[in-house]
């Protein structure tokens, strides 16, 4: 006996993938042209348990090229502010380009195009970010912070801590500290 | 993978700045979904329902009836629920006192409300940025102050 099969091969990828995103749990809207909008975001784990069960269907998640070297420039520039005081005076545009095997222009308007913020802007908020750490959990001093991340003086990084954040980096401080107190209060 | 907009919320009770603040996203160059409510009560009723969607950033005018700015932010950091959302302060008051007192509450951002349409794309440009910084590459939401 033989049977004759008509597919709609539309429907059945769209019935796939609606069907697997349900199982998931995951709240979703089907784009069409191999676009799916996902209504939550995503922890690592989960996409990745999604996307091998779509591989069985010969369903691949396409990775976009372009954020993938974002991401590098990304992780290359954490790097290099958390370990500055390894990389003395070592200039990022030169970091970058030696890392990563391509022009500083090129990755510069690459990243640009990518995060809406330019690299320096990055380096800066990593900077302050890394700056806020050691405020908090190490306690040192602004001084210390500034001769550890390379600012030429105090001055430079207190004016750049502020122009960041809206903040100085006292009230930061004083702020976080009271924030802590109220929630082991409420705790308590 | 990255999503490709961002989901803002705003409660506040008057209808100018509503508008002002939607068309001002409008013009952005990042992509929004902008969501308004009227008040403290309507947007907390939302939150709580099963399907919401949680906005990245939560701005929260501080006077409104019924339930304030500080109501809603108090009910809000009791729920770890709402983790992930940034919660940004946009009000007419600039006092110390305020700024000071909100933050310690657990807002992220306090935004003085500006009195111009320019201002006002350049500050929500700024909040989004950095807060797309955020988010996208797991920095830590507890020291994430941004006054403006």
């Amino acid at each position: 006996m033989k049977l004759h099969l008509k597919f709609d091969f539309n429907a059945l990828c769209r019935k796939v993938l609606d069907d697997k995103l349900k199982e998931h749990g995951i709240k979703h809207k089907i784009l069409g042209f191999g676009e799916i909008e996902l209504l939550e975001k995503l922890s690592d784990e989960r996409l990745e348990k999604l996307s091998n069960e779509l591989n069985e269907y010969c369903i691949e998640i396409v990775e976009n090229q372009k954020s993938i070297l974002v991401q590098k420039i990304k992780d290359a520039i954490t790097n290099m502010v958390f370990n500055s005081d390894t990389n003395v005076n070592l200039k990022a545009s030169a970091y970058l380009a030696d890392t990563l095997g391509h022009s500083y222009g090129y990755l510069s308007n690459l990243f640009s195009e990518v995060t809406y913020t330019s690299i320096e802007n990055f380096i800066i908020i990593q900077k302050i970010e890394y700056t806020k750490q050691l405020i908090i959990n190490e306690n040192l001093s602004l001084t210390e912070i500034a001769f550890k991340l390379n600012y030429s003086s105090v001055a430079h990084l207190s004016t750049q801590f502020k122009n960041t954040t809206g903040i100085t980096p006292s009230s930061f401080q004083r702020i976080i500290t009271k924030r802590r107190e109220l929630i082991q209060n409420q705790t308590n | 993978m990255q999503e490709d907009y961002i989901n803002i919320i705003l409660a506040d009770d008057d209808a100018d700045d509503r508008m002002f603040f939607t068309d001002a996203f409008e013009e952005l160059k990042i992509t929004t979904k902008v969501k308004t409510f009227n008040d403290g009560v309507e947007l907390m009723d939302y939150l709580h329902t099963d399907d919401a969607v949680f906005p990245n950033v939560l701005f929260l005018d501080l006077n409104m009836p019924r339930k304030s700015g500080l109501e809603c932010l108090t009910e809000i950091k009791q729920s770890d629920k709402f983790n992930d959302m940034a919660i940004a302060i946009y009000s007419t008051s600039a006092s110390e006192e305020d700024i000071e007192k909100t933050f310690v509450m657990g807002a992220n951002i306090y935004i003085k409300k500006p009195n111009d349409f320019k201002t006002l794309k350049k500050v929500l440009q700024e909040v989004i940025t950095i807060n797309w910084q955020y988010h996208t590459n797991g920095l830590n939401k507890d020291n994430f102050l941004l006054r403006l």
